[in-house]
C-alpha cells in the first residue's frame, strides 16, 4: 500500500532541491535554513516524544521472559534472557540495541502437505543489521566535515571502512553495503506478500528517502566529484553558527543536504522513533522479579471486591450443613 | 468433531503467503464467520460486577445497543490508557511492521487470515490511534496509515481482539519487545466500556465474585467434590486423606484454578496435589473462598481482575496462614507473578516461604509470598524427600507442552521437566521451535476456550498440535504433560481432533501416580483407575 506515493514524493523532494538551487538559486535556504530548522525540529521534537513516553509511567512489570526463571539454588537460570537483577537488564539490552537479539531468534513458518515447518530465517536480522551499522558508520564518518581537524579515530574509522583501498577516492564498503541493505529492505516490501500486505506509505518513505540519500552520496564522491573544499566551507561554517555560503557548490550535494534535512525533520513525527522507543520497552528493560520485589503502580486506586463475610453471608447455612468452620455460627 | 472438517481439509486452504486482493481497511465490514466468534455476554453477569453497558447481546445483531457516546468513551479510554500504560503508549508508536511477529502467531498460522498477524492486529487499533492522536495521522489520514472510528471498525476491533489467546508468542520475536499481549489486554479493557463481553468470559467473572470461583462451586459441593476425590485415593492406595477446608492457622493455603476439582483430567491433578501434600504432612488447607487461582477477569479489564484477585490474600489473612502454593495453572500465574504483588502489596502479614520439609528458603517469591507446585515438588524431589517408583509411569511416553504465560510471563521451564524426568522413565522433547518461550498457545487461552469456537480453537491449535504429532510418530509419544488447567481442558479434544490417541496429563498426576507413599497398600491402578502396567488382568 503506498510505494508509488512514497516514491514520488522522494522524487518530488528531489525535484523541489533541485529547482529551488539550481533554477531559483536559492542556496542559502537549502545550505542554511533548512538544515538549521530540520535539525532544530529532530531534537526537539525527539526529546519531547522520548519525554512524553516517560511520562506515561510502567504500572505493572510485565518483562517477556526467553529463558529459566531465578527459582531454585541448583537450577541454572537465564541471567540475560531472563534477569532478575539490573545488571541482567543492562546486559539483555545492550544485546538487544547492539545486536537485535529478538530478531536473531527470527523463524519463518510453513504450510506443506497439512504439516507445519518452522526454520530459523536469519535474513532480516542481517538486512537490519547491516543497514543499522551502515548507517552509525556512514553518520560518523559525515563527522569530519563538521570539525577543522578529523580526530584519530574519524580517521581510523575511515580507513577501516575503506580498507580494500579500491579506486580513488577509495571505495567506502559501507557505501555499498547499505545500499544493497536498502534495497533488501524494500525488495522484502515488494516481493514478500506478509510484509507488502501490511507496509504504509509511511514504511517505504524512508526508505526511499535514505536511498535517496545514499545514491546522491555516492554520485559526488565517485562520480561527480563534487568541490569538496567549498562544501566543507560551508559544513564547518553550519557547525560553528556562522553560516558562509560559498559559490559553486553543484544541487547535487544541495539535493543530498535537502534529503537529510527531511530525514532529520521527519523523524520525530515517525515510525523511526523506535530507536528511542526500544530503549523505553517494559518488556525488554525490567527484571522478571515481581514475586522478590514489589513493583509500584503509581495510579493504583482501590477496587470494590467481595469481602469474606458478604461470602460467608450468602453460604453461611450451606457452609454449617457441610461442616465447613464459619466465622458467625 | 461435529461440523468440522477433516483436519486435512481444515488446514489445507490455509496459505500463509496468499493475501487477499483488496487492502486491509477495505476489507470492511468484517465478516462474522460462525465457529469464529463467541457468544455476547449476558446483560445479568455484567450487571453482576457493575460493568457498563449490560444487557444481553448477540456480536451477529446488527444493533450492539451501543450508549449514544460510545465513539466518545473509546477514544477516552485510548487517552486514558495512553497515559497510564508506558507499553501502550510506546507499542503504539514505534512499530515499524518488519514483519517478524507476522507467521509467529497459532492463529495466523491456522487461519491465514492476514489480520490475525499480531502486526496487523496491532494496527487495527493504532489506525485508530493515529487519527485521533497524532500529527502525522491528522494530517494525512489513510495515507498516514490511519482511519476514522466507526461502527464497523469496532466490530472488526471486537472480532480479531476475541481471536488472540495474549499468548506473547509475538512479542518475544518483536525487535521492540512490542507485545501483542499487552495491546489485545488495553484493546479489551476499551471493548468492555461498551459492555462487548463474552458470554464464555463474563460468565465465569461473574461466577467467580460470587462464589469464589469460575465454575461457580458453592463451598458445600467444593467439600463433597474434595471428599469424593479422596474416596478414589483411598480406593487406589488404601489411605485415607482427610482435607483440610477453611482452616484457620494452618501453615499455607493451597490455591489451584477451579478446573482442577472439575473435570478430568484436571480432577486427577487435584487428587495428586492432596496425596503430595499428605505424604509429607504438609500443614495446609483449602479455601472455598479463595477457591479459583485464574482470574477471567484479568481478560476483561485490569480492574476486574484486580477485584477478583484481591480475595486471594484476603482469605490468607482471614486463615492466618504463612504463606500461600499455588496449582498448576497458565494465566493464574502470569497475574500471581506479575501483577498480583503490585495489586496487593506490601504483603506484610505473610512470612517469606520456608519448605517446611526440606527448609528451602524460596528466594525468589520472597517478597509476594507464593510458591508454585512445580518450584515446591522439584525442591522436594532434589531433597529425596519422595520416592518413587517410576515404572508405574512405564506405559506412558511423555512430552511437555509449555503453557503460554509461565514460559514467556514467568520462565518456569527446568522445574516442571526436573519433575517429569524423576517420576517418568520416557520423555521426549517436542522440536525447539515449539517449546519453552517459543511454545505454541493450546488455541484456547484467554477466555477463548469457549465451544462455540471450536474451529477457530482447532485451527489455532493446529501449530501445537502439529508439533505433538511430530513427537508421536518419531518417539511414540502418548500423553502430554502440562501444568495449566486451561491446557488440560483446551488439549484432550485438540488432541482428538490432531492426534487421536493423545492423552493429557497435569504434572502432579504423573508424581502422584509414582510416588510410592507410606502406608499404602500394592497399587494396582493409577489415579484414573486404569490399570499400571504389568498389573493388567
Amino acid at each position: 500500500m503506498g510505494i508509488g506515493l512514497a516514491f514520488i514524493i522522494v522524487l518530488g523532494l528531489i525535484l523541489f532541491a533541485y529547482i529551488g538551487t539550481d533554477v531559483l538559486g536559492l542556496d542559502i535556504l537549502f545550505a542554511v535554513i533548512f538544515p538549521y530548522a530540520a535539525f532544530v525540529i529532530f531534537l526537539i521534537g525527539f526529546i519531547q516524544r522520548v519525554v512524553k513516553w516517560g511520562k506515561s509511567p510502567v504500572p505493572f512489570r510485565i518483562p517477556t521472559t526467553a529463558g529459566q526463571q531465578f527459582s531454585l539454588p541448583w537450577i541454572k537460570y537465564s541471567k540475560i534472557d531472563n534477569p532478575s537483577t539490573g545488571w541482567g537488564v543492562a546486559l539483555r539490552m545492550f544485546f538487544e540495541i547492539a545486536f537485535f537479539s529478538s530478531l536473531f531468534r527470527n523463524t519463518k513458518a510453513d504450510i506443506l502437505n497439512g504439516r507445519l515447518y518452522v526454520g530459523t530465517n536469519k535474513w532480516l536480522w542481517i538486512g537490519a543489521l547491516a543497514f543499522h551499522y551502515c548507517f552509525l558508520i556512514i553518520l560518523v564518518r559525515h563527522l569530519r566535515f563538521f570539525v577543522g581537524e578529523t580526530p584519530w579515530c574519524i580517521s581510523l574509522i575511515d580507513s577501516i571502512d575503506s580498507f580494500w583501498q579500491i579506486g580513488l577516492p577509495m571505495l567506502y564498503m559501507t557505501d555499498i553495503i547499505i545500499a544493497l541493505a536498502l534495497l533488501y529492505l524494500l525488495g522484502r516490501r515488494i516481493f514478500n506478500t506478509q510484509v507488502k500486505y501490511i507496509s504504509l506509505p509511511s514504511d517505504y518513505f524512508p526508505l526511499f528517502l535514505i536511498l535517496g540519500i545514499v545514491a546522491t552520496g555516492i554520485l559526488m564522491r565517485y562520480f561527480a566529484k563534487v568541490d569538496i573544499t567549498n562544501i566543507k566551507e560551508l559544513t564547518l561554517g553550519l557547525a560553528y553558527l556562522n553560516p558562509t555560503v560559498p559559490k559553486g557548490i553543484g544541487s547535487l550535494f544541495y539535493i543530498h543536504l535537502f534529503l537529510v534535512s527531511v530525514l532529520f525533520a521527519y523523524f520525530p513525527f515517525s515510525k523511526l522513533m523506535h530507536m528511542g522507543g526500544v530503549f523505553l520497552s517494559p518488556t525488554r528493560n525490567l527484571a522478571n522479579n515481581n514475586r522478590m520485589k514489589r513493583h509500584v503502580n503509581p495510579w493504583d486506586y482501590p477496587v470494590k471486591h467481595r469481602h469474606y463475610e458478604e461470602y460467608e453471608d450468602e453460604f453461611r447455612e450451606k457452609m454449617k450443613k457441610a461442616g465447613i468452620p464459619v466465622e458467625k455460627e | 468433531m461435529a461440523g468440522l472438517p477433516k483436519p486435512e481439509e481444515l488446514i489445507s486452504k490455509v496459505n500463509l503467503k496468499k493475501m487477499p486482493p483488496k487492502k486491509w481497511m477495505d476489507t470492511l465490514p468484517v465478516e462474522f464467520k460462525p465457529n469464529f466468534y463467541c457468544y455476547g455476554a449476558k446483560g445479568k453477569n455484567l450487571e453482576y460486577v457493575n460493568f457498563p453497558n449490560a444487557r444481553d447481546w448477540s456480536p451477529t445483531d446488527p444493533d450492539w445497543k451501543l450508549p449514544e457516546d460510545w465513539k466518545k468513551i473509546v477514544i477516552e479510554g485510548i487517552k486514558q490508557r495512553i497515559e497510564r500504560f508506558r507499553t501502550f503508549h510506546v507499542f503504539m508508536d514505534i512499530c515499524v511492521r518488519c514483519g517478524a511477529c507476522a507467521d509467529k502467531c497459532h492463529f495466523f498460522i491456522g487461519t491465514g487470515d492476514p489480520k490475525n498477524m499480531p502486526v496487523l492486529r496491532a494496527e487495527l487499533l493504532r489506525s485508530v490511534y493515529r487519527k485521533y492522536f497524532t500529527v502525522g495521522g491528522k494530517l494525512f489520514g489513510r495515507n498516514g496509515g490511519a482511519r476514522d472510528l466507526d461502527l464497523d471498525v469496532l466490530k472488526e476491533l471486537w472480532y480479531y481482539f476475541y481471536q488472540c489467546t495474549e499468548c506473547r508468542r509475538c512479542s518475544l520475536f518483536c525487535p521492540y519487545g512490542i507485545d501483542t499481549a499487552e495491546i489485545t489486554i488495553i484493546g479489551r479493557e476499551l471493548l468492555n466500556l461498551l459492555g462487548l463481553n463474552t458470554d464464555w468470559i463474563s460468565g465465569p467473572v461473574a461466577n467467580c465474585y460470587r462464589t469464589g470461583n469460575h465454575l461457580g462451586i458453592e463451598p458445600h459441593t467444593m467439600k463433597s467434590t474434595l471428599e469424593f476425590m479422596c474416596n478414589d485415593i483411598e480406593e487406589i492406595t488404601g489411605i485415607k486423606i482427610e482435607p483440610s477446608i477453611n482452616r484457620k492457622g494452618a501453615e499455607i493455603l493451597f490455591i489451584t484454578p477451579s478446573g482442577d476439582l472439575f473435570a478430568d483430567p484436571g480432577i486427577y491433578n487435584a487428587m495428586g496435589y492432596m496425596m503430595l501434600f499428605h505424604e509429607i504432612g504438609l500443614d495446609y488447607t483449602w479455601s472455598t473462598f479463595a477457591s479459583e487461582g485464574g482470574n477471567f477477569g484479568f481478560f476483561t479489564s485490569m480492574e476486574m481482575a484486580k477485584r477478583l484477585h484481591t480475595k486471594i490474600y484476603e482469605e490468607a489473612k482471614r486463615l492466618k496462614v504463612k504463606w500461600i502454593i499455588g496449582g498448576e495453572c497458565g494465566h493464574m500465574w502470569r497475574v500471581w507473578h506479575q501483577y498480583h504483588n503490585t495489586w496487593y502489596g506490601p504483603v506484610n502479614f505473610l512470612e517469606e516461604p520456608v519448605s517446611p520439609i526440606t527448609g528451602t528458603k524460596f528466594e525468589n517469591a520472597k517478597s509476594n509470598k507464593i510458591v508454585h507446585i512445580s518450584e515446591f515438588t522439584a525442591d522436594l524431589i532434589r531433597h529425596g524427600v519422595l520416592k518413587f517408583d517410576k515404572s508405574r509411569n512405564d506405559n506412558l511416553i511423555v512430552t511437555f507442552h509449555d503453557s503460554c504465560n509461565t514460559s514467556r510471563g514467568m520462565g518456569l521451564f527446568e522445574e516442571p521437566r526436573y519433575i517429569i524426568k524423576n517420576v517418568c522413565n520416557h520423555f521426549y522433547e517436542m522440536p525447539d521451535e515449539t517449546i519453552r518461550e517459543q511454545t505454541f498457545c493450546c488455541g484456547g487461552g484467554s477466555g477463548l476456550n469457549a465451544g462455540e469456537i471450536i474451529e477457530l480453537r482447532m485451527r489455532g491449535g493446529f501449530p501445537r498440535a502439529n508439533a505433538v504429532r511430530y513427537v508421536h510418530e518419531k518417539f511414540g509419544v502418548n500423553i502430554l504433560a502440562n501444568i495449566c488447567a486451561i491446557d488440560r481442558a483446551t488439549l484432550p479434544p485438540l488432541m482428538d481432533y490432531w492426534v487421536p490417541g493423545m492423552r493429557v496429563t497435569g504434572v502432579t498426576e504423573l508424581v502422584a501416580n509414582a510416588m510410592i507413599m507410606k502406608g499404602e497398600k500394592e497399587r494396582t491402578m493409577n489415579l484414573r483407575m486404569e490399570p499400571l502396567p504389568g498389573k493388567e488382568e
